[in-house]
């Protein structure tokens, strides 16, 4: 019984991982710039696609997909807030909404038409496949490197936000952006820097997501409502927000799936929606 | 204070007063034991740097942020606890700093609105706006008064900024202000225009009693019959114009160290 | 004493101006009625396309004017199917009393759920509406017992209309039924856009914050606005149910909830006509391209989206509006 129990925390808490990696990019800079990106996830697929094809098609190992997951997703995202992003930061939140939905319709539309909609197969070296045994508990493996991942991913990005002159900015920005500007940080500059960032996070996410979850076209929507919730039940800017609300989260779609799957997500919205009405601003936000 | 305002005192309450008012922001005070009166037709001035906590107070008073302790009266009735929209209600009314007008409404509409508002027939779904008549004349009469009748019928976003500055007060005037306060009304008012807004200000009637935000001096000196200094969320000293410009610590304020508020 | 009475005629002329009734409009009117002469065989089709309009206009109402937006009024929409839909299958399939009953019903939950609606803004309230949507369908799944779940409802049993006129498979009844109650609803709510409290409706959009500094109680005209656009979203579900006597679980869904969202937007929002525009143009071009995969689809209709926020902001009606503007000559410009 409780050896069951840890087993759906410890994969709750290991999906929640994930779930981190995939939102704190979008958590930052919604923060930052106000901006209702809803093609997150739309990013976050490109980088799983990326790295499906660079493994099936040309036989990389998993971990050299890694890097260029993160470098394609950050590079689309460049080119995307070059060209209709940057004139939207003034517009009304509906406009941002319809804008980025449209790109995730036309995201969904062309991963159908160039991968099919099956599942994508994806092979993991040898040494992330199986479990192994720790203290008398069985842990899958792709879960326990998940975990450690989206830790060491968090402690990367904790302290150069508190540690780098860079990091600085982005506080600053987040917190109050016209007193930014008047200190005279470029908050565009670091803006883009950071959604660069964010975006390619959210492609590694979509990457390491494949064994978990699975990748089809309908991943840029599905996990966007897991995202949404993470964002807006941590507080918009901040990280350790989004680590918490994301392991909440993570173990709750564990539990609820183990314990009572009749009920499906409502519980999770439930939750949701409840945690938003008792603290609009989020768990850590401050607005 | 001269002698018919000090008779008007001593006969009814102030139009406005505070009485201990306190409001903190974490470990921030913003208001400090605010205790003030605004006599019936009073044109009053408050002025402080930046940072010192005078739109807060204006904030406080009209119910936009609630006071950790102290009182607020409007003539003889507390409203300390009542909401903002009950505040205007009641005949207090304020225009902000940063233009707050509806810019795709037309100078018109948006005065017609607030008429409708205070007459009650804000929320009547069955009325055809053009057979209102006596809402729409009267929210014509305000415009003409403050010399914007011509433009009535642009766009609010179309107007320049002195007459966007000019919409602010009659949208405040429209509700029927007993108390009328306004957040810096020149600020970023071309210098030609300046001297229209605040003839229109001086030219309102005596029955509304003005307190009013600004940080130009010389029109403080000019149009002010009293006024307030604030530093650091507390009042600072109170007097007639020829007393502050007196008043040592004033001088210290504004010309010696920058005050960080 | 001419110019005295000029000056009159121009301050109430301007509110005029806006009011009337145009000669497009009924030329527009006319024209729906078309379908029963021209296109009989389209009668299903146009039903359909009054029903989405009717919804369209119902998002209008709390996105277009009032500024609301919302990812979940499918909400509503459903409840209003699924109420229909039980009302008929449980032996009392009078489609007029129905209607009522079903959209009354979509009303109540609305009202309750204005009082969140009314508290929150920008990305927590879009949150808050896209979870209760969610919620619902997720709530309308699991009871399967009560909704048919994945299968949908069945066995409803329509009588006919007024006693005598039989929904069938052509589609005359089902079609004069839904365009009657949309042109019906139109007139309402034409009429209430144009009063005061429409023109509050447009301050709230414009500037909450100065609402309660004119002494306009904002949460109170917002919770009406939201039952009222909750009750006819739920009178376009019914009617739905009705003409088709099915219900399945999209009327619920995400889906639905985008493609209004996406139908009002490119007709227009703020302008009353816009949800229909773009209702007609949505419908008949999906009907045209039925045969293609319903992802290639929505790619299209993905660039369309990005399209009209980049180049056409305030949708197609707003594009002629600037455009006829550039034409004639007029004393004021931008949405109404």
């Amino acid at each position: 019984m409780l050896v069951s129990l840890f087993g759906v925390v410890f994969d709750g808490f290991a999906y929640g991982m994930l779930l981190f990696v995939l939102s704190v990019g979008l958590s930052v800079t919604l923060g930052m710039m106000n901006f209702v990106n809803l093609a997150h996830c739309s990013f976050a697929m490109l980088g799983g696609y990326v790295a499906v094809s660079l493994m099936n098609s040309l036989g990389w190992p998993f971990f050299a997909t890694l890097p260029v997951a993160f470098v394609a997703a950050a590079a689309v995202s460049v080119a995307l807030e070059r060209t209709l992003y940057r004139r939207l930061y003034r517009a009304s939140d509906l406009d941002q909404c319809l804008l980025t939905i449209g790109i995730v319709f036309v995201s969904i539309a062309a991963a159908a038409y160039v991968f099919g909609t099956i599942q994508q197969p994806v092979q993991l070296p040898g040494y992330l496949r199986g479990s192994v045994e720790l203290l008398g508990i069985r842990f899958a493996v792709y879960r326990l490197f998940l975990v450690g991942a989206g830790l060491a991913i968090a402690l990367v990005l904790v302290t150069s936000v508190e540690l780098t002159r860079f990091g600085a900015r982005v506080r600053a920005a987040v917190d109050n952006q016209r007193m930014a500007r008047g200190l005279g940080i470029n908050v565009e500059a670091t803006f883009a820097i950071t959604f660069a960032l964010g975006s390619g996070l959210a492609g590694l996410g979509g990457a390491l997501a494949i064994e978990i979850v699975g990748l089809d076209p309908g991943f840029a929507f599905a996990y966007l409502i897991y995202v949404l919730i993470v964002v807006s039940v941590g507080g918009l800017g901040s990280i350790r927000g989004s680590l918490v609300a994301a392991i909440l989260l993570g173990i709750s779609d564990s539990a609820g799936k183990y314990y009572v799957p009749q009920l499906g997500a409502f519980l999770i919205y439930l939750v949701m929606v409840g945690l938003l009405m008792w603290r609009p601003a989020g768990l850590f936000g401050k607005r | 204070m001269d002698a018919v305002e000090a008779a008007r005192c001593a006969v009814s309450a102030p139009a406005l007063a505070t009485r201990g008012l306190q409001k903190r922001f974490g470990s921030l005070v913003v208001a400090r034991d605010i205790e003030f009166a605004l006599p019936q037709g009073a044109r009053h001035a408050l002025v402080g740097p930046n940072g010192a906590g005078k739109t807060t107070l204006i904030n406080l008073i009209t119910g936009m942020v609630q006071p950790d302790e102290g009182r607020i009266f409007l003539g003889e009735a507390e409203i300390t606890s009542s909401l903002p929209e009950e505040r205007v209600k009641r005949g207090l009314v304020r225009t902000f700093q940063i233009n707050a007008l509806f810019p795709h409404l037309s100078a018109l509409e948006a005065v017609t609105l607030a008429v409708c508002e205070r007459r009650g027939g804000g929320g009547d779904w069955w009325r055809r706006l053009p057979s209102m008549h006596d809402e729409i004349d009267e929210a014509y009469d305000i415009l003409r008064s403050l010399m914007l009748d011509e433009h009535c019928q642009r766009l609010t976003r179309e107007l320049a900024y002195g007459q966007q500055r000019l919409l602010e007060i009659a949208l405040a005037l429209a509700t029927k202000p007993r108390v009328l306060l306004l957040d810096e009304p020149a600020a970023g008012v071309p210098r030609d225009e300046i001297a229209e807004l605040f003839g229109a200000i001086a030219g309102l009637s005596q029955h509304i009693s003005v307190l009013f935000i600004e940080h130009d001096m010389d029109l403080v000196f000019r149009f002010a019959s009293r006024i307030i200094v604030m530093v650091g969320g507390r009042i600072l000293v109170e007097g007639t114009p020829g007393e502050i410009a007196a008043d040592e610590r004033v001088r210290e304020v504004y010309l010696g160290r920058r005050g960080h508020g | 004493m001419q110019a005295a009475s000029d000056a009159t005629a121009a301050r109430y002329l301007h509110f005029e101006e806006q009011v009337r009734w145009r000669s497009t409009e009924t030329a527009f009117w006319v024209a729906t009625l078309l379908p029963f002469l021209l296109f009989k065989s389209y009668l299903s089709l146009a039903s359909q396309v009054a029903i989405t309009a009717l919804f369209a206009l119902s998002l209008d109402l709390i996105l277009g004017y009032a500024g609301i937006v919302s990812l979940g009024h499918a909400a509503f929409f459903g409840l209003g199917a699924y109420a229909a839909g039980l009302i008929a299958k449980h032996g009392w399939g009078e489609p007029l009393s129905g209607l009522v009953i079903a959209a009354a019903f979509a009303g109540v939950v609305g009202y309750a759920a204005s009082f969140i609606i009314a508290r929150f803004r920008h990305l927590t309230l879009i949150m808050i509406t896209l979870g209760l949507g969610l919620l619902l369908y997720e709530a309308a799944n699991s009871a399967s017992w009560l909704t048919g779940g994945a299968d949908g409802l069945q066995g409803m049993r329509m009588w006919p209309l007024l006693g005598y006129f039989k929904f069938d498979l052509y589609g005359v009844t089902a079609y004069s039924y839904s365009l009657a109650v949309l042109f019906l609803v139109f007139l309402a709510a034409r009429r209430l856009i144009h009063s005061p409290f429409g023109l509050s409706l447009r301050g709230i959009r414009e500037n909450p914050v100065r609402m309660p500094a004119i002494g306009a109680p904002s949460p109170a005209r917002i919770r009406k606005i939201y039952t009222l656009s909750a009750v006819i979203a739920g009178a376009a579900g019914a009617l739905l149910a009705q003409t088709t006597s099915t219900v399945s679980l999209e009327v619920l869904g995400f889906q639905r909830s985008a493609d209004v969202l996406v139908i009002l937007i490119l007709g227009g929002a703020g302008r009353l006509y816009g949800g229909i525009l773009g209702a007609i143009i949505y419908m008949v071009a999906r009907d045209q391209f039925s045969g293609v995969n319903p992802q290639y689809w929505y790619f299209w209709i993905g660039l369309l989206l990005i399209a009209v926020v980049m180049l056409l902001p305030n949708g197609i009606l707003g594009g002629l509006a600037r455009w006829t503007s550039r034409w004639t000559p007029s004393k004021r410009r931008g949405a109404p």
